[in-house]
């Protein structure tokens, strides 16, 4: 199983993509893991994704706090504060 | 409780007769309702904006919006509501988004519709990108977004950091 993590509006820009299927690693249970995991790679991952930066989360297309658990099969995203309206 | 989001454009006078003659009967029990329409500004944050483009999160972005109708349904003795937001790219005075609410009165309308607008302003996952004179540049979010979803009574941050 893996999980399928997607980008959007200036953040999937400042990555150069929309979205990726990973395999989530042991260890990695909420979706505050995946993202310091992600950010580890370095180089832009680590800038847009750095615990600075305000980086909203979704799983299971719900918006969720980082301490919101991952598993096997989810469909996760990081996205900019929204504006809408 | 109908939600759509569209890259067309969107009638007020249809949509509210549309939305009413599907109340059936119980639509003689209605006697208020409100409506809220965004439109594109020619100016934001100083810089003229000839144009805008608007990002979502498809299959996401239709659950926030129906989840925010169901709060709003679940605080105010409504008949029914309508929110239709738009994307892809708009110009000055375009129509952005249109929420409609039914009530027996209008002080259960105007709140809900108001409620509406305030959690879809820091819940719902739209982008909008403007271009300017200066080149294309990503919408902050505003804190006064935050401070007017927070008057609801409920935890509803979009984080924003933008006064």
């Amino acid at each position: 199983m893996a999980i399928k993590v997607l980008y959007f509006a200036g953040l999937r820009e400042a990555l150069g993509t929309s979205g990726e299927t990973m395999e989530l690693p042991v260890g990695i249970t909420t979706v505050g893991d995946l993202r310091t995991l992600i950010a580890a790679r370095g180089g832009k991952w680590a800038e847009q994704l750095a615990p600075t930066r305000n980086v909203r989360m979704a799983v299971i297309q719900l918006m969720v706090p980082a301490h919101a658990p991952v598993k096997d099969g989810d469909e996760v995203a990081f996205f900019p504060p929204v504006t809408g309206g | 409780m109908p939600v759509r989001v569209q890259s067309e454009d969107f009638d007020l006078t249809r949509e509210v007769a549309q939305l009413r003659a599907a109340q059936g009967p119980r639509a003689a029990q209605i006697g208020g309702i409100a409506t809220f329409i965004g439109t594109v500004r020619d100016i934001n944050d100083g810089s003229g904006v000839s144009s805008m483009t608007l990002e979502h999160y498809p299959g996401m972005t239709e659950k926030a919006l129906e989840d925010i109708v169901t709060q709003a349904r679940g605080r105010w003795d409504i008949f029914d509501a309508l929110v239709i937001h738009r994307v892809g790219t708009l110009h000055p005075q375009d129509q952005i988004v249109l929420v409609v609410t039914l009530g027996a009165h209008r002080g259960e309308a105007f709140a809900a519709c108001e409620f509406i607008m305030d959690y879809l302003k820091t819940q719902a996952p739209f982008w909008k990108k403007e271009a300017t004179p200066a080149g294309e540049r990503w919408v902050e979010a505003r804190a006064s977004d935050d401070t007017a979803a927070a008057k609801w009574g409920t935890a509803a941050s979009n984080d924003a950091t933008k006064s």
